[in-house]
């Protein structure tokens, strides 16, 4: 049974009456019938922390939110576009309601006026599912003035992107939300603050897929929730698993499962029998890769464990490699993203993956020499921790880790 | 027509006016229409977006020009996304994208001789489990082979043909 793709187990779950007779809107029954920082305490012992990449536990995040501002917003983070990740997708089309239940769970607690989801550009036809959604609960005095007569009232509006991955940066987002361009803030002030947030506003930003485990701690209790998974990592995810395995897809498995699961289990194993595979990329194109060894299959994924073998889980977008790919293309191929996903503000990260992209390119045609290598291994120290947003740091990640743990396949390409 | 007056966007209008704080924060769902209205983002539409909101035409083009979703040119009828990011290579998307482009006769950012489409590669759109992939018009078009992309070519050239403009896509 799963807790997030409910969607898998129950027919027609994206139908609001369906979603009501499977307990829907219990979570934020119970929410409303408690104080707003007795919520926070609830989310906080729940042990949940964002889904997004981060992970930094969602209840302190709304703990931040100073509760005698008048105005605060919740914005949901829906602008997924981290390679490899298409799980908030799945969420938003197959079970709507758990997303918006979600969202008015937090929005109570920090007292918020509104929600706004920032969908990314493409998913505007999930848009449209979403507003139809936010009027039949308004109906239902779900949405609106006076929630199920608590003497609450919040709106829920979306919000489309146009293409822009930085856009996933909250700050960025908010800038964006705002119709200016879709690039980070200097903080201080952080979101969370007067003057950070959106219209300078006290505001929470939560990914998709955090929003969506609240109903459920609300419903069942933190004990319940916090059963699930590991000591540090909390509750179910959902892990995306594309590339060289048989049945690339999204699989929800507690935190803590192997990746040897995952892998072999429910994504089938390796994609050509006679392959072996080489590499992971366990959190996108953004995430440290990690040879794909026994002492990593049999990693649990957890925050915790991740880092003890030099990655991350973050948004677990899980992208797997055979023995046939050649590392430095790899290297190409995100670079090549992250150059065309720069949004030109911070001169380190501007000019730093326009000119990786550069090089890596001359050392995949043959022309690149053995001091190539070490240069773009220096542009990509010296990128990282330079910049207002993590992207910066993001972009270094492929060239610093491919380089390191396979420095063989970049060898192959250049004289000494 | 004109998006200002035009009665098809008034409501659509209002409701992004209505939902946000301030004006500003409309720019994009108008820039939207106005790439509806004229197929693409022209200095018209920059104009009249700048118009409704208050704003100078600079600022509205500087937004355009930041998303690959807003076209600054004209484009094909049916406007391709192809996405050729990492885990869609990793399926076969360069070849696929390679092959689409000279099925059509094309270059990136080209339009086909008959004015039917636009194709460009793009980054990551969310569903790599079912690559190759691409989106048509925005709308989601997945596992993907030659034969089923020819096949939907020739399905979208022959609605096209139709004296009603149907609907593109799936």
């Amino acid at each position: 049974m799963h807790i997030l793709l409910r969607g898998r187990d129950i027919a027609n779950f994206k139908e609001l009456a369906t979603y009501e007779k499977h307990d829907g809107f219990a979570g934020l029954k119970n929410a409303l019938a408690m104080s707003p920082a007795e919520v926070i305490d609830v989310v906080k012992a729940s042990g949940l922390r964002g889904r997004g990449g981060a992970g930094f536990p969602t209840g302190v995040k709304w703990s931040f939110i100073p509760q005698h501002e008048p105005v605060k917003y919740v914005t949901v983070n829906a602008d997924e576009s981290e390679t490899g990740t298409f799980k908030d997708r799945e969420i938003m089309e197959e079970n709507p309601y758990q997303l918006i239940e979600g969202s008015l769970i937090c929005a109570y607690a920090i007292q918020a006026k509104a929600v706004y989801i920032y969908l990314r550009g493409e998913f505007w036809d999930i848009g449209d599912q979403l507003d139809a959604c936010i009027e039949a609960l308004r109906e239902k005095n779900l949405v609106g003035e006076n929630i199920l007569g608590s003497g609450y009232d919040c709106e829920v509006y979306t919000h489309l992107g146009a293409g822009a991955y930085i856009c996933g940066e909250e700050s960025a987002l908010l800038n964006s939300l705002e119709g200016y361009l879709g690039q980070p803030r200097v903080r201080p002030p952080f979101p969370a603050q007067k003057g950070g947030g959106l219209y300078k506003e006290a505001t929470v930003v939560n990914n998709v897929e955090t929003l969506a485990n609240v109903p459920y701690i609300m419903r069942e209790g933190a004990d319940a929730f916090k059963a699930i998974g590991t000591e540090q990592s909390a509750g179910p995810k959902i892990y995306c698993v594309s590339g060289h395995v048989k049945r690339p897809g999204n699989y929800e498995l507690p935190m803590g499962a192997t990746f040897r699961e995952l892998l072999y289990e429910h994504a089938g194993g390796p994609l050509h029998e006679d392959r072996a595979f080489k590499a992971m990329l366990p959190s996108g194109g953004s995430g440290p890769i990690v040879p794909l060894t026994d002492e990593v299959l049999d990693t649990p994924m957890s925050y915790e464990h991740c880092a003890e073998i030099g990655t991350i889980i973050g948004s677990a977008s899980i992208i797997i490699m055979d023995e046939s790919v050649d590392m430095t293309w790899v290297a190409s191929k995100v670079t090549k993203f992250f150059a065309h996903e720069s949004c030109g503000k911070c001169t380190p990260c501007r000019e730093g993956t326009y000119w990786l992209d550069k090089v890596i390119d001359r050392i995949l045609d043959g022309r690149g020499t053995a001091d190539d290598v070490q240069r773009i291994a220096d542009v990509a120290e010296n990128m990282a921790g330079t910049t207002l947003c993590a992207l910066g740091d993001f972009a270094a990640n492929p060239i610093i880790h491919t380089i390191r743990h396979f420095p063989d396949d970049f060898a192959q390409h250049v004289q000494a | 027509m004109a998006i200002i007056g035009n009665p098809k966007y008034e409501a659509r209008i209002n409701h992004h006016l209505a939902k946000y704080e301030t004006k500003r924060s409309a720019v994009m769902p108008l820039l939207y229409i106005a790439q509806e209205e004229y197929g693409w983002v022209n200095p018209e539409g920059i104009d009249e977006v700048a118009q409704i909101l208050n704003l100078d035409p600079t600022q509205v083009k500087s937004i355009a020009g930041f998303y690959t979703m807003y076209s600054e040119k004209p484009k094909g009828k049916y406007w391709l996304h192809v996405c050729t990011d990492l885990p869609c290579a990793l399926q076969g998307a360069d070849e696929f994208y390679a092959w689409l482009k000279e099925e059509l006769g094309i270059a990136e950012g080209g339009i086909s001789e008959d004015g039917m489409f636009t194709v460009e590669h793009v980054m990551c759109l969310a569903a790599c489990d079912k690559a190759p992939m691409l989106q048509c018009n925005f709308r989601y078009v997945e596992n993907l082979d030659q034969d089923k992309m020819r096949a939907l070519l020739a399905k979208w050239r022959q609605e096209a043909a139709q004296p009603v403009a149907a609907a593109a896509g799936e």
